[in-house]
C-alpha cells in the first residue's frame, strides 16, 4: 500500500502500534483513539512524534486539545463510498486549525484524491499500487473549482468577483 | 437562460476528460464494476435491464434550442430514436453503450449539457418552479439562488461521498410547483416584513420507503446566508447520517430519528461558526450569476389579441387553449405547455424528431427557449398570444398538443419493469391503459384536474405517495400487483396519500382507476370540487366501499 505525499511515493517514517503494544521509545508512532486518549497527557511529551487513528464515527472535537502536540491524525475510510471523513478532515484543517500531517487511510481510490487534498489531506495510503504514479495527474485534472475548501485553491466565489468591474457596466 | 462562461465550460470539459479514462480504466479492468460503480452514478450512468442508462441534468428545468437539438442528436447517434424526460428535470436514455459513452458526454458538453450527479450518493440536480423568471405568481426568479447552489454543490470535496443522495428544490412562487416539501432540502422564497427576500428551509421531506414531508427549521434565511446555511446543514448530514442500512440513510431518516428541533439545532451551531466564512455571498458574486441570465426583449403587446378571438371558434383548439396555456407575467405573451402524454404513450418520452421541431418552434415562437417539468412535460415559456393559432397546429402536428395537462390522463410515472431492475411491476403500460380509459377529453375534463403517480417499486421514482391517485407496483407470489392510495398532494398543503385496501393484479388496476374516478363524480359536493378535496372531506371510506364492494 503505497503511501503519497507531495505527489511522491515516500517511506513511511511511522510505526503502527496496536492496541496494548509498547509505544517504541524515539520512534515516530501511530496509535489508536482510545489508546492516545488514554495516556495523551504523557504521550504529548514525547520527544519522537506521535499520531492518532481517529475513527470515522467520532468527533474530532475530542482531539482539540491535543492537537498542538501531535504530528499526524490518520482519518479512516472504511469503503470508498464512506465519506464521513471528508468532513472531519476539513474541521481539523480550517475549524481546529491542525498543521500536521493529515493521512488519508482505508480505501483510497485515484480518483477520490482531489476531493481528499481539497478536503485538506496530505498524506494518501492508496489502496492500489498502480494509483501511486497516477497521483499528480489526477489532483490536477481539474483546473475550475466552484467552492472553497481546505487547499486554498481559488473558487470561482473570488475568481469572478475579480472579474466584476469588467461585467457590471450594465 | 443561464449562459455558461469559461469556468463553467471549462469543468464540464474536464469531467468529461476525467469520465472517459474511468470508462477506459472499466473497459481495461484495472477498475472493478464495484469501483467504477461509484464513479459511473456520479455521471449519469446506471446499469439496468438491458443496457446502461444515461441520465442528464436539465438545471432549474432549463434548455435552449441548441441544447434541445444536442439531445435529439444523442437519441438518434446513440440510443434508439427516443428520450425519456423525468420527474426531477432530467432526460434519460436508455440504450447507451458504455465504450461510446465518453463520446455521447463529450457530444453534449459542447451544448454545455452534462450528467454530472445525476445519480449517486450526492447532491442531484437542483430543480426549481419549471415557470421561472415567467409565472406571474413569483417574487423573484429562483433560478439565480437554483445555479449558484449547482454550482456550489458541483464536485463538491466534502459532500460528494454522502450517505445517501440529496435533492435539492426551491421555489419562489406563491404555488409551489416544485414540490419543495418532498425533498432533502426545499427552499421557498419569501418577502419579510422590511421588504427583503429570503428563504424558508425546509428539511427531511422525501419519498421512497419511508415517506416524510419536510419539516420548516429556519423561517426566514437571509440571501448571502444561503450557501453557508445549506452547508452546515450538509455537514450535519454527512456527519451523523447512517451508513450501516441504505433504507436509513437519507436525510429524513435522521431529522425524524433526532426530531426537527435538534436537528436544527445542530445545524445552527455548525452555522455559526462558518456563517462569515468564505461563503457569505457577496451581492457582486450574486450579481454576476444574474448578469448571466438571459432575458427575452418582449414586445410591447395586448392580452388576448384578435387572432385569438378567431382562433377560438375552432373547437379543438379552444380545448388546447383553455387546458395548456397559462398567463405569463408580461402582457400579451402566455405559457405554453407541450403535453407528453398522449393517449397509449408512455409518460415522458419524446423522439428525436419531436425534439428537432420543439426546437425549431422555440426559436421561432419561445425565444429559443424550452423549459422541463417534474410532471415530465416540456414548455415553451415564451409564446406571443397572437402566435399560440400557429404554434398550436405545429405542436398538434407532432402529437404534444394533446389537451390533457393536470387531468387524470397527465400520468407521472417511473420507467417501471420494462427498464429498471429495481422495479416489482410495470409502471408504463399502466399509465398507457388509463390513458386509453379516459380518452374521452369530455369525462376527463368532467373528472376535472387530477394527478395520477404510478411507481413500480417501493423506490417511489413515480412519486406515488403524493398522487391524488397513487399507484404502487409490488410483488405478491411473482405476480405484478398495485397498492393504490388515494388524498396524497404535492402543493402547498403537501399530504402523503392513505391506503385504499389491498393491491389489485395488473389486469384489474386501469378497473380500479375508472371505479375511483366514477366513485368521485357521486361523491364530489359540487362539480368545482377538486378530486383531492373531496378525499379530504369524506375520507377514503367512500372509495374503498365502492372499489372493494365488487371484488
Amino acid at each position: 500500500m503505497p503511501l503519497v505525499k507531495a505527489g511522491r511515493i515516500v517511506e513511511d517514517r511511522f510505526v503502527r502500534v496496536v492496541d496494548d503494544a509498547p509505544v517504541p521509545d524515539g520512534a515516530a508512532a501511530i496509535l489508536p483513539a482510545a489508546r492516545f486518549l488514554a495516556d495523551a497527557h504523557e504521550l504529548v511529551l514525547r520527544q519522537a512524534p506521535i499520531g492518532v487513528v481517529w475513527p470515522n464515527d467520532r468527533k474530532v472535537a475530542e482531539l482539540a486539545p491535543y492537537l498542538d502536540w501531535i504530528a499526524l491524525v490518520a482519518l479512516v475510510f472504511p469503503n470508498f463510498r464512506d465519506g464521513c471523513a471528508y468532513s472531519q478532515a476539513r474541521l481539523l484543517r480550517e475549524r481546529y486549525h491542525f498543521r500536521g500531517e493529515l493521512r488519508a487511510t482505508g480505501q483510497i481510490l485515484r480518483d477520490q484524491c482531489l476531493f481528499l487534498q481539497r478536503a485538506g489531506f496530505d498524506a494518501f495510503e492508496l489502496t492500489k499500487a498502480a494509483d501511486a504514479p497516477a497521483f499528480v495527474a489526477a489532483v490536477q485534472r481539474y483546473s475550475v473549482f466552484y467552492q472553497p475548501a481546505a487547499d486554498g485553491r481559488a473558487s470561482t466565489l473570488t475568481a469572478r468577483l475579480a472579474r466584476v468591474p469588467q461585467h457590471s457596466p450594465s | 437562460m443561464y449562459i455558461y462562461d469559461d469556468f463553467d465550460r471549462t469543468l464540464v470539459q474536464e469531467r468529461v476528460r476525467e469520465f472517459g479514462d474511468q470508462v477506459n480504466r472499466r473497459l481495461s479492468g484495472e477498475l472493478t464494476e464495484e469501483e467504477f460503480k461509484p464513479l459511473r452514478l456520479m455521471n449519469g450512468v446506471y446499469l439496468q435491464l438491458h443496457a446502461y442508462m444515461l441520465r442528464i441534468a436539465i438545471p432549474y428545468g432549463t434548455l435552449s434550442s441548441d441544447q434541445m437539438r444536442m439531445l435529439a442528436h444523442v437519441a438518434r447517434r446513440y440510443d434508439r430514436n427516443y428520450g425519456h424526460f423525468t420527474t426531477r428535470q432530467n432526460i434519460q436514455f436508455n440504450w447507451i453503450k458504455l465504450k461510446e459513452l465518453p463520446d455521447a458526454m463529450a457530444d453534449l458538453a459542447r451544448a454545455g449539457l452534462h450528467g454530472m450527479q445525476t445519480s449517486g450518493n450526492c447532491v442531484r440536480n437542483v430543480t426549481t418552479d419549471q415557470w421561472a423568471g415567467v409565472a406571474p405568481d413569483e417574487i423573484e426568479d429562483p433560478r439565480i439562488w437554483a445555479e449558484l447552489l449547482r454550482q456550489h454543490l458541483t464536485l463538491h470535496p466534502e459532500f460528494s461521498f454522502l450517505p445517501r443522495k440529496f435533492k435539492v428544490a426551491l421555489t419562489a412562487a406563491a404555488h409551489d410547483r416544485a414540490a419543495v416539501k418532498i425533498h432533502d432540502i426545499g427552499l421557498r422564497m419569501h418577502r419579510n416584513g422590511a421588504g427583503e427576500t429570503g428563504f424558508e428551509v425546509i428539511v427531511g421531506g422525501g419519498l421512497g420507503r419511508t415517506p416524510f414531508i419536510g419539516k420548516t427549521i429556519k423561517p426566514f434565511l437571509p440571501k448571502r446566508d444561503l450557501l453557508s446555511y445549506v452547508e452546515a446543514i450538509m455537514r450535519t448530514y454527512n456527519q451523523y447520517g447512517r451508513r450501516d442500512n441504505i433504507y436509513k440513510a437519507r436525510m429524513k431518516i435522521l431529522v425524524h430519528e433526532l426530531g426537527a428541533e435538534k436537528f436544527a439545532g445542530e445545524v445552527e451551531e455548525e452555522w455559526q461558526s462558518i456563517k462569515d466564512g468564505p461563503l457569505a455571498l457577496d451581492p457582486a458574486v450574486v450579481a454576476d450569476i444574474a448578469a448571466r441570465f438571459r432575458y427575452p426583449q418582449y414586445e410591447l403587446l395586448a392580452d388576448n389579441p384578435s387572432e385569438l378571438a378567431r382562433a377560438r371558434e375552432d373547437n379543438r383548439f379552444r380545448l388546447w387553449l383553455d387546458n395548456s396555456v397559462t398567463n405569463h407575467k408580461v402582457a400579451g405573451y402566455a405559457i405554453v405547455t407541450l403535453s407528453l402524454k398522449p393517449e397509449g404513450g408512455p409518460p415522458g418520452d419524446a423522439t428525436a424528431a419531436q425534439m428537432d421541431t420543439i426546437a425549431e418552434l422555440a426559436d421561432r415562437y419561445s425565444h429559443g427557449e424550452i423549459r422541463v417539468g417534474h410532471e415530465q412535460n416540456l414548455a415553451l415559456p415564451h409564446v406571443a398570444q397572437r402566435d399560440l393559432p400557429t404554434l398550436w397546429r405545429a405542436l398538434d402536428g407532432i402529437g404534444v398538443a394533446t389537451p390533457n395537462v393536470n387531468l387524470i390522463s397527465d400520468i407521472i410515472a417511473c420507467p417501471g419493469l420494462d427498464y429498471c431492475s429495481l422495479a416489482n411491476a410495470r409502471s408504463i403500460p399502466v399509465a398507457e391503459e388509463i390513458t386509453r380509459r379516459f380518452r374521452d377529453l369530455d369525462l376527463a375534463r368532467n373528472v376535472g384536474p387530477l394527478h395520477i403517480n404510478i411507481s413500480g417499486c417501493i423506490n417511489a421514482c413515480g412519486h406515488h405517495h403524493i398522487g391524488h391517485i397513487g399507484i404502487l407496483g409490488v410483488e405478491k407470489n411473482g405476480e405484478e400487483y398495485y397498492q393504490v392510495t388515494l388524498g396524497g398532494r404535492a402543493d402547498d398543503s403537501a399530504e402523503l396519500g392513505t391506503i385504499l385496501g389491498p393491491a389489485v393484479p395488473y389486469a384489474e388496476i386501469a378497473d380500479v382507476v375508472e371505479d375511483i374516478a366514477t366513485a368521485y363524480l357521486e361523491l364530489r359536493a359540487r362539480p368545482g370540487e377538486l378530486f383531492v378535496d373531496t378525499v379530504q372531506r369524506v375520507g377514503v371510506d367512500p372509495f374503498r366501499e365502492r372499489v372493494y364492494a365488487a371484488r
